[in-house]
């Protein structure tokens, strides 16, 4: 491809593109596409048509949950052995919550978040024509889909999906006849995840070189939007951890089909006395997390992004501590790395480790703390437009707060005893990772639809869907701590075998109708999607009035996004309601030369030639205002 | 767009819709036959039930949208002649403002509901000596991160509503501000330092499992899906185990080439004594499972091949429990915390914290491991193996 050329050449590329370029067919534009914002776009529908699914499958596991002793005749039509008599098996039940796991974690909010808007957004923001490898990048996409296919096959072999739980800790994955979902289930999950890291190792060397070498004239790192940075560092962790995880995958395929004894030793299997030996279940947990906790900020630092531009554009106003913001994300990026430990105190890891790994998860809280704050810090004094997207960008940070609070509970090695593995961990990780995260993408989706799809949503809809989302996460997972503060188990098909937990299930139907209220609000969404698609309202080049680049290419989508020369970027991207500017907003690529009335001397740090020049023009200004 | 033209096309819509309704048509068609075929009136009716009673949901939602379709389409027209009256049209920005004070309020009182309610269901007060310093922890913890919840939430709303957009201001540009930073970044770490020290001295007591003199092994054994205890019998210790070992009889592959084996303890009941320093050796004979006794602030994963160790002193006997809980049927239980396949859920063991000499009266009622048929099988086994080892001249040490 020539795309690294066109960096100094962009019109002439142009021109010369349009004469020798492939007649567009169906084939090409909208199947094998190698341009990122229609690969972004495949992405982002594919990530959805998996959330629904992910979504769904927990619905009829709430259903069970809520109502244990009932049974529904439909779940049997519906899932024929797998719900003999109108009730899910255990068996099933299982395959359910792991099925669930896997798909929001990996294929919703890792290849759906990070696919999308690392595709859509860092060549638009940056200022590049396309990613540094097209064809790469269409790689990335075609495994994400085969992983995604891999997975939800599984529910069509006979002994049911994988069900050891998302972690598939051995030896309970490991050993075939430990649980039917161990047998071609979880063959089937360990194909489909060397896939999805493929996919994901594509996506990521892409999206990290397209960043260091594509940046156009003026784009230092320092003024690239913080979407940009927190994609780029997520890249950066994928790639890092991501491979950890491809090993971890390995030896378990040659545990369970070539009889090596990695993570397996002394086990005797209903009864009879298996040949493994030297293995240790542990080396497992440290390998999956070693990937594990890095993929958590994987899931977040995007949606961080998203939120803090989001936010900035609407409140009308510079993110606030834009370096800060920075360097508290690449201090996650770090730690991320240091921390998987607190996954494994109870596992019966060396206790003087899970004492480190306590005093690093703790450190963690500070670069999010002060995340936080900025964040209310970029409100304050604001003015404030109520777009969905802020909306969204609102509740992830409100999520964020609430589910993160609780994390400092967890990262306490002493207190992890008590709450390890009950429904305290369920609600803290999917209000701090699950919903926040979800909410950053509706965030970034409704934000920048009039960029991928040329129209608006509609409002009205978009607020529907928010309030009712964002309540119904509140109302599912809030009341979920206090099961846990009293040990109710997660995972648990069932909790009427135990009659001291009688009192929960009123809580539990009460958080089952939250959840399918919640669930019917994204009926909403989808329709308002799809509408908008084809027939919403047709957007103006720049709807939000926003500083960075993207609102500065044409509505019609080009191959090469920008016609004729690419942007040059002289400011950093939130030059909100500068004083002395008119308008409330300065786009990137307007020079200082322009908005004399509204330079500041700090804009001029490290450009003493432009600082010459402003304290020329503000002298000249006093000058003039003597004479008058 | 190739896909628009597609969707808007009447013949492909058409088509669709045939196909829709031929589709559903056939699937009707296949449950009635079914529903037939099965010949019993009664399934008949229950899968004719069962479809009415779905029909009736989606219905139901059905119903919903529309209302929702009808009201927004109202708010529109509303949103028009307003408009057209020269009136302001809805101010939606405001609305949301507004919404999220109201988010602000009821969800402050939402949590304050749910923390004294749903907070008093929790566990008890703690049944064991250490539990007493985790549970301070958590309460410092909790008092800490609930000030910082409330503080955080309502400056985040209130900011929201306080600041919503008005043509007359513009926004205040604030790019940052080095000392305040400073300020929340130190602050946050010298809270978080605090907790840290705290939580790893915490932390380091109450995992310190050495055996020491006077402590009560017991050991407990995970296995799809029951848990299996062992006490040591008079000599006060457990004898070593050998996963090889195990057969249908000597469940836990329990080595009776160990002296101390012999008259280890079988036992239904994780019955233990008040006040005193037990040491639960657990072990996992298949796959991971945890052994998880919350009102003992307890938890330590079972793990095979690997033993794994928790000291704790039961500090409340089951009956001060009852009798506290006015739960006449109070019982502590044993769980299983760690997914070990579909029966995990129902992986119990009554766990009764007795006095001293209850405990005494209950353990020498126990009987032995080494029952009279194990004695027998063994026996068999050494006569073989000697044999064997004498014929074949190998070593047969292990079995």
């Amino acid at each position: 491809m020539s795309t690294l050329a066109v960096h100094d050449h962009g019109l002439v590329h142009h021109e010369e593109g349009h004469e020798h370029h492939h007649k567009a067919t169906f084939l090409n534009t909208y199947v094998f596409s190698q341009d990122h914002k229609m690969i972004a776009k495949q992405f982002l529908i594919t990530g959805i048509t998996m959330a629904f699914i992910g979504m769904l499958l927990s619905l009829l596991f709430r259903i069970q949950l809520a109502y244990p002793d009932k049974s529904f005749p439909l779940l049997e039509t519906l899932l024929g052995r797998f719900a003999p008599g109108g009730r899910l098996s255990p068996d099933f039940y299982m395959s359910l919550v792991t099925i669930h796991g896997t798909i929001m974690v990996f294929f919703v909010l890792t290849a759906g978040l990070s696919g999308t808007f690392a595709n859509l957004l860092i060549p638009l923001q940056i200022g590049a024509r396309d990613m540094a490898s097209p064809f790469v990048n269409m790689l990335s996409y075609w495994f994400f889909l085969i992983a995604s296919i891999i997975m939800v096959s599984a529910f069509f072999v006979e002994k049911g999906p994988a069900s050891g739980g998302w972690t598939i800790y051995p030896p309970l994955s490991a050993l075939p006849t430990a649980m039917p979902g161990s047998a071609e289930g979880m063959t089937l999950w360990l194909i489909s995840m060397v896939c999805f890291i493929a996919s994901s190792l594509m996506g990521g060397i892409n999206y990290v070189s397209t960043v260091l070498n594509m940046r156009t004239k003026g784009m230092d790192l320092w003024k690239m939007p913080l979407t940009v940075w927190a994609l780029f560092l997520t890249a950066v962790l994928g790639v890092l951890a991501f491979p950890v995880l491809v090993a971890g995958v390995v030896l378990l395929i040659f545990d369970r089909s070539f009889g090596t004894s990695f993570y397996l030793s002394d086990i005797v299997l209903n009864g009879k006395v298996m040949p493994f030996e030297g293995g240790s279940p542990i080396l497992f947990q440290h390998l999956f997390w070693f990937l594990g906790h890095p993929e958590v900020y994987i899931i977040i630092m995007p949606a961080m992004g998203i939120s803090s531009e989001v936010m900035s554009v609407n409140s009308r106003k510079p993110i606030f501590g834009y370096h800060a913001m920075v360097y508290s994300l690449i201090g996650i990026t770090v730690l991320s790395f240091i921390v998987w430990g607190h996954h494994m105190f109870v596992t019966g890891m060396n206790p003087f480790l899970g004492g480190v790994f306590m005093i690093t998860t703790l450190i963690i809280a500070v670069p999010s703390a002060v995340k936080t704050f900025n964040w209310l810090a970029t409100l304050w004094r604001g003015n404030i437009r109520f777009t969905p997207a802020m909306l969204f960008a609102i509740g992830m940070v409100s999520f964020f707060i609430s589910g993160g609070l609780t994390g400092i509970f967890l990262g306490n090695a002493a207190l992890d005893i008590n709450l390890h593995d009950t429904y305290f961990v369920v609600a803290h990780f999917h209000l701090v990772m699950g919903s926040a995260a979800i909410f950053g993408m509706l965030a970034g989706v409704y934000h920048w639809f009039p960029k991928m799809f040329r129209r608006m949503m509609d409002d009205r809809l978009g607020y529907l869907h928010v309030w009712v989302t964002f309540v119904g996460a509140y109302l599912v997972f809030f009341p979920m701590h206090f099961m846990g503060l009293e040990g109710v188990p997660r995972r648990y098909y069932a909790i009427t075998e135990f009659h001291q937990w009688d009192h929960w299930l009123n809580v539990n139907t009460f958080i089952t109708w939250a959840a399918i209220m919640s669930g019917f609000a994204q009926v909403a969404f989808i329709i308002n999607f799809v509408y908008s698609i084809f027939w919403g309202k047709k957007t103006v080049q720049n709807p939000w009035n926003a500083n960075t680049l993207e609102w500065t290419a044409p509505i019609e989508h080009i191959h090469g996004n920008w016609i004729g020369e690419l942007p040059t970027v002289y400011r950093w991207p939130y030059d909100y309601s500068k004083p002395g500017h008119e308008e409330d907003f300065i786009p990137q690529n307007v020079p200082f030369s322009q908005t004399m009335s509204s330079n500041m001397p700090h804009d001029f740090e490290d450009n003493p030639e432009g600082l010459e020049e402003f304290n020329k023009w503000t002298s000249t200004q006093k000058a003039n205002e003597e004479v008058k | 767009m190739g896909f628009k033209k597609l969707l808007t096309s009447k013949k492909a819509l058409l088509l669709f819709a045939a196909t829709m309704l031929f589709g559903s048509h056939q699937l009707m068609a296949q449950a009635v036959a079914q529903g037939t075929t099965t010949a019993g009136t009664p399934d008949t009716m229950a899968s004719s039930g069962m479809w009415t009673g779905v029909l009736y949901y989606v219905l139901l939602a059905l119903v919903a949208c529309f209302c929702i379709a009808i009201l927004g389409k109202i708010l529109k027209v509303y949103d028009l002649t307003l408009t057209m009256q020269g009136k302001k049209p809805i101010n939606w920005n405001s609305f949301m403002a507004i919404l999220c004070l109201v988010f602000l309020i009821a969800g402050l009182y939402g949590a304050y509901w749910s923390l004294t309610v749903q907070g008093s269901m929790t566990l008890p007060k703690s049944a064991s000596a250490h539990g007493v310093d985790i549970d301070s922890m958590f309460n410092l913890t909790s008092a800490l991160t609930l000030i910082v919840f409330v503080i955080t939430q309502v400056l985040l709303f209130g900011f929201l509503f306080y600041y919503r957009a008005s043509d007359k201001r513009k926004a205040y540009f604030l790019p940052h501000n080095n000392t305040i930073e400073k300020v929340w970044t130190i602050i946050p770490a010298i809270v978080l330092t605090v907790l840290v020290v705290f939580g790893f001295f915490t932390w380091q007591s109450v995992e310190n499992s050495t055996n020491m003199k006077g402590d009560i092994n017991i050991d407990v054994t995970g296995h799809q899906f029951a848990w299996e205890l062992r006490y040591p019998g008079p000599d006060g210790k457990l004898g070593q185990l050998d996963y090889r070992l195990t057969t249908g009889l000597n469940k836990l592959g329990i080595d009776y080439k160990d002296r101390n084996s012999y008259d280890d303890l079988q036992a239904d009941t994780l019955v233990l004594p008040v006040n005193k320093s037990i040491r639960l050796n657990i072990h996992a004979q298949d796959v991971i499972h945890s052994v998880f006794m919350p009102h003992f602030r307890l938890q330590q994963n079972a793990v095979p091949g690997l033993p794994t160790y928790f000291k704790f002193v039961p500090t409340v006997t089951t009956d001060q429990m009852r009798s506290e809980t006015n739960n006449p049927k109070f019982e502590y239980l044993l769980y299983c915390n760690k997914i070990c396949g579909g029966i995990h859920y129902n992986m119990q063991k009554v766990v009764r914290v007795v006095s001293e000499s209850e405990y005494q009266d209950w353990i020498a009622k126990q009987k032995p491991y080494l029952t009279d048929q194990l004695k027998q099988q063994l026996k068999v086994a050494a006569a073989k193996s000697s044999a064997g080892a004498l014929s074949s001249n190998k070593l047969a040490l292990n079995n």
